[in-house]
């Protein structure tokens, strides 16, 4: 990983011959080791996730998860949420096959929780720039927050906050031709999941490393702990609002969340940030509006923002 | 003529998928009938539940990803 420092140490300030103290080129610095890190990562384990994709669908989820207990299902939400991809616009179809196969509301939430923000890109390449341990500590958090989301929702008898024509609703047993697990097959598939991954994320990686790099290279490291320093006991409820409003894929958000922490913000309030922009989203929202009323979209917000509050507080306290 | 139904809410996959479809017929020069499914009662009532989807004179095709130019060809193909 360190090679991508020295690419970036030769391009900024070998090549265009910049200074290490200016501003700019310290940003320049920051952008151009974490696009080349970034991308590289990106397309690598995406391809290589790809190779093995048939082993994971949203059909076999639904069907592993359909009719089980109550402690397994949730356990099983989360874990499937973690490591099953899926495009945000899937969402919708997802949620309704869930209930339509008599998948409880809670394990259905906990699943749409725990999938946009953890996911096998952002894991491994929050693994690479922050290490293992802030690594385990996201993907744990999101799971409980999962979990105990899920539960929070099933013990309220929410389901008259989902849309009337969900319930009515009957999926067709389309059944699905095998796919092509030969060699040429997995290796077509593979390359076709980089192009699309890539293609519908790398706005919000560029715009993450952007805000990353003008972070670390234009804002002193004074600021951030005037403000966002341990001192300030509304960091962290401050960090989750400010994410609300912002969006960006698990991935595009870490660059951010590095700036963040190089310049001394506490882990606790990064990781609130980090998953309040990620998991509290607008155009998320906006898409299950189609399946689910107001009343539970501002629960759902709400629950999820003092989850990250809370956690963002307990990782403040543990850490420091 | 192949009748294509491209199923999802229309997000940006969905229409990369409709219009690689219609590329790969224009290369062969087979004229293809594509729509655009959004509805999801439609949707789910094919067995889709991970979007894009891809129907084909009724019958599921794929779902879950955006085919690759390979896939369509062999469907184009048939």
């Amino acid at each position: 990983m360190a090679w991508f420092a020295t690419l970036a140490d030769w391009l900024v300030f070998g090549i265009m011959g910049l200074s290490p103290e200016a501003d700019a080129a310290k940003a320049l610095h920051f952008f151009v080791e974490d696009t080349t890190k970034i991308f590289f990562l990106l397309v690598v384990i995406v391809f290589v996730l790809g190779l093995f994709r048939s082993l994971m669908t949203p059909e076999k989820v639904r069907q592993i998860l359909t009719g089980r207990s109550a402690w397994s299902s949730y356990a099983l939400a989360v874990l499937f949420g973690a490591v099953t991809p899926f495009c945000s616009c899937s969402s919708v179809p997802l949620f309704i096959g869930f209930l339509e196969a008599g998948i409880p509301l809670g394990v259905t939430m906990a699943f749409l929780i725990t999938s946009p923000m953890i996911n096998e890109v952002a894991v491994l390449i929050l693994l690479t720039s922050m290490g293992w341990k802030i690594t385990l500590a996201y993907v744990l958090t999101g799971m409980v927050v999962g979990m105990v989301g899920g539960l929070l929702f099933s013990h309220r008898r929410l389901e008259h906050l989902v849309e009337e024509y969900v319930w009515k609703i009957r999926m067709g047993s389309g059944v699905l031709p095998v796919m092509d697990l030969s060699w040429r097959g997995r290796l077509d598939f593979a390359a076709s999941q980089v192009k699309e991954i890539v293609g519908r994320i790398w706005g919000y990686i560029f715009l993450g490393i952007g805000v990353g790099a003008f972070l670390h290279g234009f804002v002193p490291t004074a600021f951030f702990v005037a403000h966002a320093g341990p001192d300030n006991p509304f960091a962290v409820p401050i960090a989750v609002l400010a994410g609300i409003p912002m969006y960006s894929n698990a991935t595009g958000v870490i660059p951010i969340g590095e700036a963040l922490l190089a310049k001394g913000v506490p882990i606790g309030t990064v990781l609130a940030l980090m998953m309040s922009v990620v998991a509290i989203s607008l155009p998320e929202m906006i898409i299950l509006r189609r399946v689910i009323k107001l009343g539970l979209i501002a629960l759902f917000a709400g629950y999820l923002f003092v989850a990250f509050v809370l956690v963002g507080y307990l990782f403040n306290a543990i850490f420091s | 003529m192949k009748h294509f139904l491209v199923l999802g809410p229309g997000c940006r996959n969905c229409d990369t998928t409709a219009k690689l479809i219609q590329e790969r017929a224009d290369r062969t020069n087979q004229p293809v009938c594509l729509e655009k499914v959004t509805d999801m009662a439609t949707i789910l009532g094919h067995g889709v539940m991970s979007t894009p989807g891809v129907v084909l004179d009724g019958k599921l095709l794929h779902a879950g990803s955006v085919p690759t130019p390979s896939q369509i060809d062999a469907w184009l193909q048939t």
